[in-house]
């Protein structure tokens, strides 16, 4: 850090969230030319120091300096006049345009008064090809899978001539593959003397790409140093504060008889990609089904993991069983039958406990049993007709991929977000009707789920919005989780989460498996599958490309399924 | 003017007409500007506001409940700052002028009397409006609403007119009701089964009940030889009792009637439904993020429905106080946009059924304040209310800007 000033500073930078010490004397430096990795759990202040430095927060106390200059930002628009670029979270893109009028938004070349997008389609190609970007200068944003939408952003950030790229959390959303091609963007990038700051939880990635970590922990800064010397044991104990969580144990699987039955279940492609959700964008994507003919079971007391690169049917499979399959979707066929709560086979989950008091969950599984024998007859409800309350009723949970567009009401306090969904039964709806919200009952429960899932601030008043990402979805795991479910749809539950928050939900998963819940567990993490499955599906173009043994298949394996066998996805 | 027919002295009716009407426009013209086109001189004032106002950490949490309250309070303290100095400008003694505001508001028993009169249609439609809100959809129909409404109620007082009281005024309440609970729903129908947006639709739907009704009473109910448009009189079995038959110390001239403890009744009856029950709740979700909803197993197109149609319902409420509590007869035009200023009264309030009867009440006091300080003042006329009510809008809207940088 001696020779030239650090490319990006922060200095003894404090910043208060209602009460909160969000950043405590945060001291930052990013050599020039380098990539800098600032790692450390969900809510320990990453996400803050880089608002501030981007100019989107203004500290409390200390400065940020660029290029070793003490600079006042009064927002981003200063930032990026600095030379520095910013990538968040979620991606701030719009939908309905192209590419190249995406990265050209508020920085729009003009020639003679009128907007020049052939110049800019130009100039976004040159960049794209100079960091070996793939990107569709022509391509509807909204038509775009994540990965390609995160290229979107890097060019955003890079056609302001951004010197200092920071970039939050990138390979949550990305497959390994991505991830790799991502690394080597990066490494394209460093060479060109740009600097980067990675926001990351991932110990691997830091190993892999870094050539500086700063360590975060509670608000403050509790290590800097090169990422040379470092192992991922010392990593970890740097992030944790303490020795890293041990895997977790898990017994072997006893699985029951299946709970869930789906058969030769296709789903026409319509216009856009999921997500998208306006309708009209019709074409580009058409033709090939997102599900084509997929059939599996799941069993009572066991997970089964479904594997894939992102995009290749397993948001539609989830929403299928969900029963939130996009009405506009071109029709869809095949079946899906869950097995009724009267089957023998079936055990009830014995995972009351959690988020209730005894009392109160046996009420509920009291209804729960009730609704399902009232209408199965036969002993099994085809899923066919039945809305996603219905579906609710009959014991399918549902963990979203997208905590904001599904999972929460940010603008809600925790309380009203801990039963969404378990809001039509008791306990939570009482007396006539079951038309009035049991107060009482319902801080209990939403209590019961921040204390079980160590969610913080645990102030049942606060709006969704306050929490940390990590604790927003606790917030959700825990909700889904203390239904409790039968079935339960498990879709990236531990996305951007950190290390210990994972390590909770993977337990709270493992325990629901062994009181006899089947789960269907969606992740692009192809580690936290290969731990927690029992048995691993892997999709591949809306297709059951095979089944493998986790405990037996390698890495490679798996990777070279979800990619088609061999060739480039 | 007609006589009234109650036979108790009918006060000339001092409301002006265009009153709400212009602040419709205003309102919709600020509405139809993203909030940073405002200007310079309001993004201005937005930071200086968010000084005014206390930092979050160090309140307490008794303190922090009441934060929704300071946000349109400290509004309404700039508007009458900025509205002072206006007056000063053209010469009056803003002192002076707001002393007479508020002595003709708050006088005992005609000021008070008054001032809840014009403040229980507006109790109705702000509430209709933040129903609307709080269920993710825009009313701009309340006024089609209770146009529908009153026609409805009128009907029913003048074909029924030979029942007795007892049926006939409850049964007129609930023809208003359901007129304009009906018209309400349409358009959350419309949004729900073709995806039509409500703000257009209830535009629309505003014009033809307007029209319709009208049109109704020109050509079948119109009370022969009357120069203006007005149907004949309901049966006397239709009125509302005048709460000075029932308050003591209040005369009956003051037309202040039942109309007034069921708009109160109507705030406590919303509240308890909203975050009390589970249809309150998946409403409220419906409105936070409809795709949770759906997700929570709600049915969304459903709760618009139901949404909309409390909406109407509670702006058709507004027709039974004109109606069946005042003029005992339907009168083309009678309500010069109370449903337009339901939409401020909403904004002003949060869409919280208390803050509702604040800001209500508040307006109310404005429209009967500003008749006196029209005639008694020397430059200011009728309209510094408009500028009044406008600037406390503006400065509720541009309070938003400070905030959106937090996080």
């Amino acid at each position: 850090m001696s020779g030239p000033a650090p490319a990006l500073e922060l200095r003894h930078v404090s910043k208060r969230f209602s009460g909160v010490l969000a950043n405590d004397d945060v001291s930052f430096a990013a050599a020039a030319g380098a990539i800098h990795a600032l790692v450390g759990e969900n809510g320990a202040g990453k996400t803050t120091a880089m608002r501030i430095a981007f100019g989107l927060l203004a500290p409390d106390r200390g400065e940020v300096a660029v290029d070793g200059a003490p600079r006042r930002l009064a927002g981003p628009q200063d930032a990026i006049r600095l030379g520095l670029g910013m990538v968040h979270q979620h991606f701030t893109l719009v939908d309905a345009m192209t590419v190249a009028e995406n990265v050209v938004l508020g920085a729009e070349p003009v020639r003679r008064w009128a907007l020049d997008l052939g110049g800019a389609s130009a100039r976004v190609a040159e960049l794209a090809r100079e960091l070996e970007l793939r990107v569709d200068p022509a391509a509807r944003v909204g038509d775009l899978p994540v990965a390609a939408r995160q290229r979107v952003e890097l060019l955003k950030a890079l056609y302001r001539e951004a010197r200092v790229l920071i970039l939050d959390e990138p390979t949550a959303v990305l497959a390994p593959p991505e991830v790799a091609a991502l690394f080597a963007v990066l490494r394209r990038m460093r060479r060109q003397g740009r600097t980067v700051v990675l926001i990351t939880h991932r110990l691997a990635e830091v190993l892999a790409i870094a050539d500086e970590v700063t360590v975060m922990r509670d608000g403050r800064v509790v290590a800097a140093r090169p990422a040379g010397g470092l192992d991922a044991a010392g990593l970890a104990r740097l992030i944790v504060g303490r020795e890293a969580p041990p895997r977790i144990a898990k017994r072997p699987a006893h699985p029951g008889a299946p709970v869930l039955a789906v058969r030769e279940l296709t789903i026409l492609a319509a216009g856009g990609a999921s997500g998208a959700g306006l309708a009209g964008g019709a074409g580009s994507a058409g033709g090939r089904p997102r599900l084509d003919g997929v059939s599996f079971d799941v069993r009572a007391g066991e997970i089964l993991g479904i594997a894939g690169i992102e995009g290749n049917g397993q948001s539609e499979l989830i929403d299928a069983i969900a029963g939130l399959a996009d009405p506009a979707a071109g029709g869809s066929s095949g079946t899906m039958i869950l097995a009724s709560l009267a089957d023998p086979g079936v055990r009830y989950p014995n995972v009351v406990a959690i988020g209730e008091d005894s009392a109160g969950s046996g009420a509920a599984t009291g209804t729960r049993a009730a609704a399902g024998s009232t209408a199965t007859g036969g002993g099994r409800v085809d899923l066919a007709g039945t809305g996603p309350g219905r579906r609710r009723e009959l014991g399918i949970a549902h963990i979203p991929e997208d905590r904001h567009r599904r999972g929460l009401l940010l603008d809600l306090d925790l309380a009203e977000n801990s039963i969404l969904g378990a809001h039509q039964r008791p306990p939570v709806a009482v007396g006539p009707l079951r038309g009035w919200l049991d107060r009482a009952a319902i801080a209990r429960r939403a209590a019961a789920i921040l204390a079980r899932f160590e969610i913080r601030p645990a102030a049942l008043g606060l709006p969704a919005r306050a929490l940390s990402g990590g604790n927003q979805q606790k917030l959700v795991v825990g909700r889904e989780l203390s239904l409790p479910p039968r079935l339960l749809l498990a879709a990236q539950p531990t996305r951007g989460v950190d290390l210990r928050g994972s390590e909770l939900i993977h337990r709270h998963l493992v325990a629901l498996r062994d009181g006899g819940c089947a789960v269907l567990l969606v992740s692009s993490e192809l580690e936290e599958l290969m731990t927690l499955a029992d048995r691993l599906l892997v999709l591949h173009r809306g297709r059951v490309a095979g089944e493998l043994d986790p405990a037996r298949a390698t890495v490679e394996e798996v990777g070279l399924m979800m990619t088609g066998g061999g060739g480039g996805a | 003017m007609s006589e009234g027919k109650d036979g108790g002295p009918r006060a000339p009716d001092p409301r002006p007409a265009r009153f709400s009407g212009r602040v419709a426009r205003l309102w919709r013209r600020c509405r139809a500007r993203p909030p940073t086109g405002l200007g310079p001189a309001l993004a201005g004032l937005g930071p200086a506001l968010a000084g005014l106002m206390p930092a979050p950490a160090g309140l307490g949490p008794a303190v922090a409940r009441l934060r929704p309250a300071l946000a349109p309070l400290l509004a309404l303290l700039a508007a009458l700052a900025a509205g002072g100095l206006l007056i000063a400008a053209v010469g009056d003694d803003p002192i002076a002028v707001y002393g007479l505001l508020l002595g003709s508001a708050l006088s005992w028993p005609d000021g008070i009397g008054y001032t809840l009169f014009y403040a229980t249609p507006l109790i109705f439609t702000g509430l209709a409006v933040a129903v609307a809100f709080r269920a993710g959809l825009f009313n701009v129909g309340a006024e089609g609403q209770l146009y529908a409404a009153a026609f409805a109620a009128a009907w029913v007082g003048i074909t029924c007119a030979g029942l007795p009281a007892w049926l006939l005024a409850p049964l007129a309440c609930a023809a208003a009701v359901a007129a304009g609970g009906a018209w309400g729903a349409l358009p959350g129908i419309f949004k729900a089964r073709f995806g039509a947006h409500e703000v257009i639709t209830t535009i629309m739907l505003n014009f033809i009940a307007i029209a319709l009704a009208g049109y109704l009473t020109r050509f079948h109910y119109r009370q022969p030889g009357d120069p203006i448009l007005e149907t004949r009189p309901i049966g006397a079995g239709a009125h509302l009792a005048r709460l000075g038959s029932l308050v003591p110390g209040l005369p009956a001239r003051i037309p202040l009637n039942l109309a007034f403890p069921a708009a109160l009744a109507a705030c406590g009856l919303v509240y308890v439904l909203l975050w009390r029950t589970r249809w309150g709740y998946e409403l409220r979700v419906t409105g936070a993020n409809p795709d949770a909803a759906a997700y929570g197993g709600i049915a969304v197109g459903r709760q618009l429905v139901i949404a909309m149609a409390i909406s109407g319902a509670l702006a058709g409420m507004a027709g039974i106080n004109e109606v069946l509590g005042y003029r005992y007869r339907y009168y083309d035009g009678f309500s010069g946009g109370y449903g337009f200023t339901g939409i401020a009264v909403a904004l002003l309030g949060r869409n919280h059924p208390a803050g509702v009867i604040l800001a209500a009440l508040l307006l109310g006091a404005l429209v009967r304040g500003g008749l006196f300080v029209g005639i008694f003042s020397e430059h200011v006329s009728r309209d510094v209310v408009l500028v009044l009510q406008g600037l406390a809008i503006l400065f509720v809207a541009a309070q938003r800007l400070p905030g959106r940088a937090a996080r």
